[in-house]
């Protein structure tokens, strides 16, 4: 899968990410919405909130309840996948809840409830990644207050060496898949799974090459969000102007 | 478990911290100490294999079943694993009967991961008919006691029952049936990963929380070894975060004490390589 020149079956060299696009707010009905294209993964997620939760009984007088939703459509995969919920999609759910609840100030908002819907449209590896990446672009277009955005990405083993962004071949192929998330203000890692088989050494320099990569993800991330507010920013400029 | 009913009285918590800065802790433990661990193999006569593990008051019981059937369309020559965690009401105030809680669920996946990724059982031994008809080995655990810590003792209650399990021996006949025979064989095992849950509470990093001590952490990772010390599973769990530094510390805590719960656990249960 990697070729004598050092390239990767999709041309990228071994510390390359594929290609990210990022879309922001356009979600008519949900409160903040942000649309992920990362190589061939493509994901939308909606936050509803801060709203009622829903059933009552489980709100908290300490904090918001913070829920994360994580689902494949069922035409996302190779194979058609069930629509129900699967056990990873649960298990996704919660851990992704878990990565990206620590950015959130969830104690601003006793008695109520936040709600992340990530639907994964097409899926090609790192979708959890992207799903994070993304649910932090959508919680600031809600305008939900938080600490920091959280970025993931994921390094592994591939043939023997250590690579950047598994596409979902290099994955199921590959010897091991280390998805992290952190939130780069703070260098606070907090979505961190590992399957697959590194010796000590291998694991510390792909849990570094993971930090770096989700470096690289994060000025993509702020970017797209400043990008939003500039355009939003002139659109009121032109429209006063017309008026006048 | 849901998160709703965990409750922990701030002065207990506080309690814990101080005692933390002087390096100690609430039960009289090192920073990097199990608590006491008591095994007991063979405890369910109609099971394959089975394991009773007490970490302290936490206690688990695995059993392991075989049965025959299809293989995955892509790994059309390999056996299954599958493994369920059932939280049963009598383990714990929090646990309700119902569906599986999202707890429950992911850690069936941990253990799960732990065992595949170190390729502890050998699933091409357990191929009959490639496409066919392949074994379908289930790894059910069942919390009996819920005093903390679940990952750790359900990894090791899992890997013991695995490595006693006996299932009859067997040929395969032209027609792809089994023939059974009167002896009894182990299974195919191949490694034996031991799982390590780190706490950090504080700024301090703690081997085997407690209940009490999970209900107060800030994060927690659980790390799979194999038995050449390579890192085959991890998996970050509870809010909170990590920094570089704790993470590369809990790798080390982590092969150490694999390593010490591998030699006293489970070697003599492993047969001659």
């Amino acid at each position: 899968m990697i070729d004598e020149a050092g390239f990767r079956f999709d041309g990228r060299r071994w510390d390359e990410l594929r290609p990210i696009k990022f879309d922001i707010g356009m979600l008519e009905k949900a409160n903040g919405s942000a649309y992920i294209e990362w190589g061939k993964n493509k994901i939308l997620v909606g936050v509803f909130g801060p709203r009622e939760v829903h059933p009552r009984h489980l709100s908290r007088v300490d904090k918001a309840v913070f829920r994360c939703r994580y689902h494949m459509a069922p035409f996302s995969t190779e194979e058609r996948k069930n629509p129900a919920p699967s056990r990873r999609e649960i298990e996704l759910s919660k851990i992704i809840t878990e990565a990206i609840e620590p950015s959130v100030f969830t104690e601003l908002y006793p008695r109520i409830g936040i709600d992340v819907y990530i639907e994964v449209l097409q899926s090609d590896g790192g979708t959890r990644c992207a799903s994070i990446t993304a649910t932090s672009l959508a919680l600031a277009d809600a305008g939900i207050p938080i600490r920091d955005l959280v970025v993931a990405c994921a390094s592994g083993k591939v043939e023997g060496q250590i690579v950047l962004d598994l596409s979902n071949m290099e994955d199921q192929k590959g010897e091991a898949d280390l998805p992290i998330a952190i939130m780069p203000r703070t260098n606070e890692v907090s979505l961190l799974q590992m399957d697959g088989n590194l010796t000590e050494d291998e694991f510390d320099k792909a849990f570094k090459l993971a930090i770096e990569g989700c470096r690289k993800v994060y000025s993509l991330q702020k970017e797209s969000l400043r990008n939003k507010y500039i355009s939003l920013k002139e659109a009121i400029n032109t429209e006063v102007k017309s008026e006048e | 478990m849901s998160e709703t009913f965990k409750i922990m009285a701030n002065i207990k918590k506080k309690q814990i911290y101080d005692l933390l800065s002087q390096g100690r802790r609430l039960d009289g433990r090192g920073l990097t100490d199990y608590r006491e661990i008591k095994i007991e193999t063979g405890i369910i006569d109609k099971a394959l294999g089975s394991a009773l593990v007490s970490l302290g008051k936490t206690k688990v019981v695995v059993g392991i079943k075989v049965e025959t059937g299809k293989p995955f369309p892509d790994k059309p020559d390999e056996g299954v694993l599958i493994t369920n965690a059932e939280f049963v009401p009598l383990a714990s105030p929090d646990f309700e009967p119902g569906p599986p809680s999202m707890e429950s669920i992911e850690l069936a996946r941990v253990v799960d991961r732990g065992i595949r990724e170190s390729k502890a059982i050998d699933t091409e031994k357990l191929c009959i008919v490639p496409e066919t008809s392949v074994f379908l080995v289930f790894v059910d655990i069942y919390v009996l006691d819920y005093d903390g810590n679940l990952f750790d003792t359900s990894a090791l209650a899992s890997m013991l029952a695995l490595l006693t399990a006996k299932m009859q021996d067997y040929i395969v006949k032209e027609n792809g049936n089994l023939e059974f025979k009167d002896e009894l064989i182990n299974l195919p095992i191949m490694d034996y990963p031991i799982e390590v849950t780190i706490a950090k509470i504080g700024d301090k990093l703690v081997v085997d929380p407690s209940l009490e001590e999970e209900l107060s952490l800030d994060a927690q990772i659980t790390i799979a070894l194999t038995k050449n010390d390579e890192i085959c599973a991890i998996q970050k769990s509870n809010l909170g975060t990590f920094n570089y530094e704790e993470v590369a510390d809990a790798v080390k805590i982590a092969k150490k004490k694999a390593r010490e719960l591998r030699e006293k656990f489970l070697k003599g249960y492993i047969a001659n390589e």
